[in-house]
């Protein structure tokens, strides 16, 4: 027989008394592992599909002309020398320390073709990347497949006169439209979009491109450090990071992170409450049993330690169970809160540990002051017979 | 020497505005051995001076000395240790621990005593043994009898040899021939040497004993 004997054997034989306060302290440990859980798993989610919408980093050739370019309206440029990019060039870019970051890279040929009395601007995109990362992109008809088809703007759809099943002749070549884009209010609207292949031979421009669009996950690192380990790679470039769209990102994120600590916050108050009030009860219900053990010569410390032990046991029993409890809960309603059907969950050990670590925190802090409340009980008081 | 001297020892309580005097100057000296019953009528100060003279309830003014040692003088944890080491205590319903066998129960005291676990259930089976229930060791407090109880607490209160036995009313529960049997007890441990101090209101439990102290309105008369 040990202190810790009469721990262990009171909460052995008073399970029901056992069982209520680690559903107490599981369900508010729980939660808490549920909420964070979600959080960073939803957070991770929605940071992916942030960072697939839209490219984040522009590669342009150095240039020391200006654009003369405001909301989609030109008023001609003044460049002295227009530069361009070796298409092998861009390879480099996954050989980054970041690489793993890079959603999609969409490189671009530009220049002006003649189509019938019309001047248009020809794009050449790789339609797998650019689709992915554009996809707000609705298309009447379908993307294109083969070299000798194209995608209009909806302006230039209009002017051209063509739509999707049209044939067009650029430079005594037809070319097919398999689809025409809605109105995107942005530049697109006024472009012919074909295979890049195809538009670096229309345009003379074999192994060259003009630009390329880059798709970051923000995750884990920061833009302004992919920025500068692409310029590193790739000279006589411009990088550089589309600050609108990282800080909207970035602010979006943030805002709901805290949103979910806060509600952590509130949780995790509200479960120290349940476990205070028990272990209060628990104590007071004890008064008589604490009484013997002071009249019989133990001392403050040790009534102390037995309570306190049995909030460590059931606490790191209730950290357990609140782990898995919350886990389980976590992947059952992630598919309802996430916005996509990919999401998935984040298992991390530091969350099984922190979980445990703070019901263990939260079980004895809680239970701190019922146990100095017993161990200053007066026997003669708690026993009231003597 | 006498082994307990208690002097002048007065103990009031505030219940409000008033002031109850439950001991008004109490003196009594026992011997080592000696089988002692305190009577007196409710209210009349007997439990408290039980509770004084256990180390468990400091008395206003007066001292209360126990073998040389003046207890309510040592420092700190000092008290609890010497509860724990020199007195056992009959409480009066029993107050088993309700999760803890009878032998687990009886241990208790030796739950703070440096020994091995065998030689603590040991002595534990021995002092079940001595109150005549070495045959009920792994039984729950709810699967004893009311009797048996009695025992359990008695052979808790003698595990560490004490030096003196103090007892709280100890047949209040019990029935007229449960009663005789328990007391048979008390007499049996203190003919082998046991002081035993005991609180009842039952003139019978006093021919057990060597002497009876009689209390009335906080005074010996």
């Amino acid at each position: 027989m040990k202190l810790h004997t009469i721990s262990i054997n009171n909460l052995k034989r008073r399970k029901a008394k056992m069982v209520f306060l680690t559903i107490g302290l599981m369900v508010g440990i729980a939660t808490i592992v549920t909420l964070v859980t979600l959080t960073r798993s939803m957070s991770s989610d929605i940071e992916r599909k942030m960072d697939e919408f839209g490219a984040n980093i522009l590669i342009t050739p150095q240039s020391n002309g200006l654009s003369m370019n405001y909301g989609g309206i030109s008023l001609g440029g003044v460049t002295f020398d227009q530069r361009e990019i070796l298409e092998e060039e861009l390879a480099k870019i996954k050989t980054i320390k970041n690489s793993k970051n890079i959603s999609s890279i969409s490189p671009k040929v530009l220049g002006g073709i003649k189509v019938g009395a019309h001047d248009v601007l020809l794009v050449g995109v790789n339609f797998d990347s650019e689709l992915k990362m554009k996809q707000w992109w609705k298309i009447f008809g379908d993307a294109p497949k083969t070299e000798n088809e194209l995608l209009l703007g909806s302006d230039a759809s209009n002017v051209l006169n063509a739509s999707s099943g049209d044939t067009i002749q650029i430079k005594g070549e037809a070319f097919k439209v398999t689809g025409v884009l809605d109105q995107t209010g942005s530049q697109d609207d006024s472009l012919v979009f074909a295979s890049l292949g195809k538009a670096q031979k229309l345009l003379g421009k074999e192994g060259k491109i003009t630009m390329a669009e880059v798709a970051a996950l923000c995750s884990g690192c920061p833009i302004g450090d992919m920025v500068t380990q692409i310029a590193e790679k790739l000279h006589d470039t411009k990088v550089s990071a589309i600050q609108q769209v990282v800080e909207g990102r970035l602010k979006a994120l943030d805002q709901f992170k805290r949103f979910s600590y806060a509600m952590a916050g509130v949780v995790v108050f509200i479960g120290s409450l349940i476990v205070f009030v028990t272990m209060m009860g628990s104590v007071n219900e004890r008064t008589t049993e604490i009484g013997v053990f002071r009249a019989i010569g133990f001392r403050k410390s040790h009534i102390m330690r037995i309570i306190l032990l049995e909030a460590a046991l059931v606490s790191l029993l209730a950290g357990f169970l609140g782990y898995a409890a919350g886990m389980g809960g976590a992947k059952l309603a992630l598919p309802f809160m996430a916005e996509s059907k990919n999401a998935h969950l984040i298992w991390d050990s530091s969350v099984a540990f922190g979980s445990i670590g703070l019901a263990l925190t939260l079980g004895l802090l809680a239970s701190l002051y019922p146990a100095l409340h017993a161990s200053k009980m007066d026997p003669t008081e708690a026993l009231r017979a003597l | 020497m006498a082994l307990i001297e208690i002097e002048n020892v007065k103990k009031q309580y505030t219940s409000g505005d008033e002031v109850v005097e439950a001991l008004r100057g109490v003196d009594v000296s026992i011997e080592a051995g000696e089988f002692i019953t305190i009577m007196g009528q409710s209210g009349s100060g007997k439990s408290t001076l039980l509770s004084v003279l256990g180390g468990m309830n400091h008395p206003t003014s007066g001292a209360v000395e126990m073998a040389g040692i003046r207890l309510y003088d040592l420092p700190g944890e000092k008290l609890a240790d010497f509860r724990a080491q020199n007195l056992g205590f009959v409480f009066q319903s029993f107050h088993l621990i309700s999760y803890l066998t009878a032998v687990e129960n009886v241990m208790l005291p030796l739950a703070i005593v440096k020994m091995s676990t065998a030689a603590k259930k040991t002595a534990a089976r021995k002092a079940l043994e001595r109150v005549g229930l070495g045959n009920k060791l792994d039984r729950l407090p709810n699967q004893l009898s009311g009797g048996e109880q009695e025992r359990v607490a008695i052979a808790r209160a003698i595990v560490n040899n004490p030096h003196i036995l103090l007892a709280d009313e100890p047949t209040g529960n019990l029935d007229s021939k449960t009663s005789e049997e328990v007391m048979a007890l008390f007499r049996e441990l203190n003919d082998a040497g046991q002081t035993v101090v005991m609180v009842t209101h039952n003139a019978e439990n006093g021919a057990y004993s060597d002497r009876t102290i009689n209390l009335k309105d906080g005074t010996v008369v």
